[in-house]
């Protein structure tokens, strides 16, 4: 368990605004191992990017804050850093690549200089340029680039900026935030290879985060779903994918199949994505769920390990001692 | 031979970036849509698909080449009679929040599409937003676009879409933005008006999973031109241009089939 | 509408500004329609200073100042208000014009309103009067004409944004005529920074009227607070009293005027960030 690089705990954590609560993440438990992929899946209201800013300190302090759980980073207790702690932990041991590159990079500032800036904070100055060379060679971009500006450069070649920013400092973690989403499907599998690749000569774990299920099937090794702030199923990422056991994650991988019932309609989930400023004491996803019982809505069931330990769900349906279709997927032994 | 309902004859049209260096973003389209066809076209960023789009919907005059919307050359009109002739051809694009007038409600959208104020328009409306799965209608008519969430503004401009009884909706990427649970929701509202009405559609996207989920022919396009097109069981399942190769490749590819099959026997049960 | 008062109900200045002009108007609708006495009356009480029976003073003809003073709001706020309103109704046609239209139309009429803001406005606005007469006809004219350009500018900004959106196409697809769809469409979405600087420009036109005033510009049988400095400048040392209660009711309806413009702006901008 100390082998974990990141280990949160029952993690709760609140928005306020203007005297009105949402609470984004509802005790959360996370843990990426030393050099694991760990995939990170949900929708609009999940609560999986503020998990990813809350791990690195970057939810803003004004408005957030964490009222339950903690934080771990390669053992230490971060929940409560200040910016002056954290400023050590960001690019070393943990490092973050977000959505939009363009957003995350200075407009102004050409990339060679934006990736000095961040390998400068631990390198001796003298060695800062060839280590800059070094790290575009890693993310496979051509030297030259050091001296364009974001602009002059297509999406795929910022995103890849931002790895090299990002892997600057050597970090054990790298939380990739929807790293591809804004990128054409070509350009993401290439983002994604190199991922892989990085992750392999760097030896360095990653928690990828994502709401497209076939990228975090490929890349990941661990997965957890997230819904409404809480995690609703988790575990080896072939055993959550070939045998689903939440209606949300069963409803999630049969509309990324287009899956179609009987009468030609795709099957889909109903209702609409969750409202966060609604608590509930009972599962979040009851009002959309076609299985929901009647203690769905009244209280949140706690997680149950299945197939052989390899998978855990937070169901009532999934109860030892509820219907038998929970018998039969506890029954399926890898 | 029955003629086609759109047809997309040798358009190009070409911008200019700056005094000197010019994007040319169609070369030489062509393309058909057929009465009561679903056509995707798919491409990725850069591809010209969404400028391909706006010239057809009468938005944007190609530097050469005819788009001709039921035999009529759209932009050889006199305005009067292109505005006569464009309702027979409606938009639905991606950002719902953004094709919608913040300062309208529901009704002002609807009633603005059907072009009248009566009673009897009031009551076509309401069908309407029946009709796109927002019920009962009369509760969405006040409601302005920010009192609507994603998907439901969504279904608004589906119904606005409708109003004016198009033969034809031009979709730029309808789905994009929306969770994974909503798209089903929207394809499912899209799927029905089509068995409903017969409408054809033309369905730009990146996203080729769509184009293999909903439409007879797709045409795939790549820095301004088409390079391929066919029924879309042949063309995804046996591509014959190197592109098309490529971007069926680089779909990240989720756990068998068989399997979700058996996980969807098991939930039903 | 309800998110907007919410909005400008964090801007505690600003709710003190709108208080404030609230409190103006009422005053000058109560001077002008309940009979009282009036500010004109000459009496033998010359240059007193404050007291219960003069609350702010007199002056050299005897006159109360503090009647001056209410009476004078009625100058100041129809002067602010119809300059206002002019310069906005005319940059809100030729912004949302030039920036709807592009092409020669916006480049004519920029280069036109360029001329209008580089010209120094209190010169121009002395010239003018100089020339065609003191009244405050003319004074509201020449404010309108040099204030327009900055709410024409943006006016064709925010028309400029809002064109490019896809509502706008949707409605052109249903066949509705061009100057129906800037008229129906963006105008009323792209309105919001135009009020904002309209009430600034109240602001500025109060000032420019009292400066013009102060300069003896204005016609004497109006009372003015312009007028009332202009003519207690020659007091300033022995009755302060004559300078500085008129030009405090300037300072503060001009800084009113302008808190409540950026309130304005700020509740009318549905990005801003609570908690001024």
């Amino acid at each position: 368990m100390s082998a974990n690089i990141l280990e949160i705990t029952g993690l709760t954590l609140d928005y306020t605004a203007r005297g009105r609560t949402l609470r984004a993440l509802d005790a959360v438990s996370l843990s990426v191992g030393a050099g694991e992929a760990v995939g990170l899946v949900g929708e609009s209201g999940s609560g999986k990017s503020t998990l990813a800013r809350a791990a690195l300190g970057l939810t803003p302090a004004k408005t957030s804050h964490i009222a339950a759980g903690e934080i771990r980073i390669a053992g230490r207790d971060v929940t409560h850093f200040s910016e002056d702690e954290w400023a050590e932990m960001r690019g070393d041991p943990v490092a973050i690549v977000f959505q939009d590159p363009l957003s995350y990079l200075n407009p102004v500032m050409r990339v060679g200089a934006q990736i000095a800036e961040s390998v400068a904070r631990h390198t001796p100055s003298l060695a800062v340029a060839p280590r800059v060379k070094e790290l575009l060679e890693l993310v496979k971009l051509p030297a030259a680039c050091a001296a364009s500006y974001p602009h002059e450069l297509s999406g795929g070649m910022r995103q890849r900026v931002l790895l090299a920013i990002a892997i600057g400092c050597r970090p054990r973690l790298l939380i990739a935030d929807e790293p591809t989403t804004a990128l054409d499907v070509t350009t993401q599998a290439e983002i994604l290879a190199l991922l892989a690749e990085l992750r392999r000569q760097l030896d360095m774990a990653m928690l990828l985060i994502s709401h497209d299920l076939g990228i975090v099937a490929q890349a990941c090794e661990r997965i957890y779903v997230m819904y409404a702030g809480r995690t609703i199923e988790w575990g080896s990422a072939a055993a959550v994918f070939e045998t689903p056991a939440h209606p949300y994650t069963v409803g999630l991988l049969r509309a990324a199949h287009a899956d179609r019932d009987s009468d030609g309609h795709f099957v889909t989930i109903g209702g609409d994505p969750p409202n966060l400023a609604i608590t509930t004491p009972g599962c979040p996803f009851a009002p959309r769920c076609a299985h929901a019982l009647p203690q769905c809505a009244t209280s949140m069931p706690g997680p149950v390990t299945m197939g052989g330990g390899l998978q855990t769900v937070r169901c009532w349906r999934c109860r030892p001692d509820a219907s038998h279709a929970a018998a039969d997927a506890a029954g399926q032994a890898p | 031979m029955t003629a086609s309902l759109l047809e997309i004859a040798d358009v190009s049209k070409t911008f200019k970036r700056t005094r000197t260096e010019e994007v040319r973003a169609v070369r030489g389209v062509s393309l058909s849509v057929a009465a009561g066809e679903t056509v995707a076209l798919v491409g990725e960023s850069g591809s010209g698909k969404s400028t391909l789009g706006r010239i057809a919907l009468g938005l944007l005059r190609p530097d050469s080449g005819r788009v001709l919307l039921d035999g009529q050359s759209l932009y050889e009109l006199g305005s009067r009679e292109l505005r006569r002739a464009r309702t027979c051809m409606q938009p639905v694009f991606q950002d719902a929040a953004a094709a919608l007038n913040p300062r309208k409600t529901a009704r002002d959208h609807l009633l603005q599409a059907l072009g009248a104020r009566d009673a009897a328009a009031v009551r076509r409306a309401v069908e309407l937003l029946d009709s796109v799965g927002l019920q009962p209608g009369s509760e969405y008519l006040p409601r302005f676009p920010h009192e609507l969430s994603g998907g439901q503004r969504q279904r608004l401009t589906v119904a606005r879409a409708l109003a004016p009884r198009p033969r034809l909706i031009i979709a730029d990427e309808p789905l994009s933005g929306a969770d994974v649970s909503i798209r089903g929701q929207i394809l499912n509202l899209l799927l029905d008006i089509k068995r409903a009405s017969g409408i054809a559609y033309l369905l730009i996207t990146h996203d080729i999973s769509v184009a293999r989920a909903f439409s007879d022919r797709v045409a795939v396009m790549m820095r301004g031109e088409i390079v391929e097109t066919g029924p879309v069981g042949e063309v995804l399942t046996s591509p014959r241009h190197d592109y098309t190769r490529r971007l069926l490749a680089a779909v990240p590819a989720l756990p068998s089939q068989r399997a979700a099959a058996e996980v969807a026997a098991r939930a039903d049960r | 509408m309800r998110r907007f008062w919410a909005r400008f109900a964090t801007h505690r200045a600003g709710i003190a500004a709108g208080l404030y002009v609230l409190a103006l108007v009422l005053t000058m609708l109560g001077v002008e329609l309940l009979p009282g006495a009036d500010p004109h009356a000459i009496s033998a009480e010359v240059m007193r200073p404050p007291s219960p029976a003069h609350p702010l003073g007199t002056d050299e003809l005897g006159r109360d100042v503090l009647l001056s003073i209410l009476h004078g709001i009625k100058v100041s706020l129809s002067v602010g208000f119809a300059a206002a309103l002019g310069a906005t109704v005319i940059g809100v046609l030729v912004g949302s014009t030039a920036g709807f239209y592009g092409g020669v139309i916006d480049l004519f009429t920029m280069r036109i309103s360029e001329i209008f803001q580089v010209v120094p406005s209190f010169i121009l606005a002395a010239v003018i009067v100089a020339l065609s007469g003191p009244g405050l006809v003319q004074v509201v004219a020449v404010i309108s004409l040099l204030a327009w350009p900055q709410v024409a500018r943006l006016m064709r900004g925010e028309v400029m944004r809002i064109k490019q959106l896809e509502f706008v196409d949707a409605v052109r697809c249903l066949g509705i005529r061009e100057p129906v769809i800037l008229a129906g469409e963006i105008v009323p979405n792209a309105l919001a920074p135009a009020l904002a600087a309209g009430s600034l420009i109240v602001a500025h036109a109060i000032l420019l009227e009292a400066a013009l005033s102060f300069f003896g510009l204005s016609s004497a049988d109006i009372i003015s607070w312009g007028r009332m400095l202009n003519s207690g400048q020659r007091f300033l040392y022995n009755a302060w009293w004559l300078s500085v209660f008129p030009g405090a009711a300037i300072f503060t309806t001009v800084l009113a005027f302008n808190l409540l413009g950026d309130a304005l702006g700020s509740a009318l901008n549905p990005r801003t960030v609570s908690g001024k």
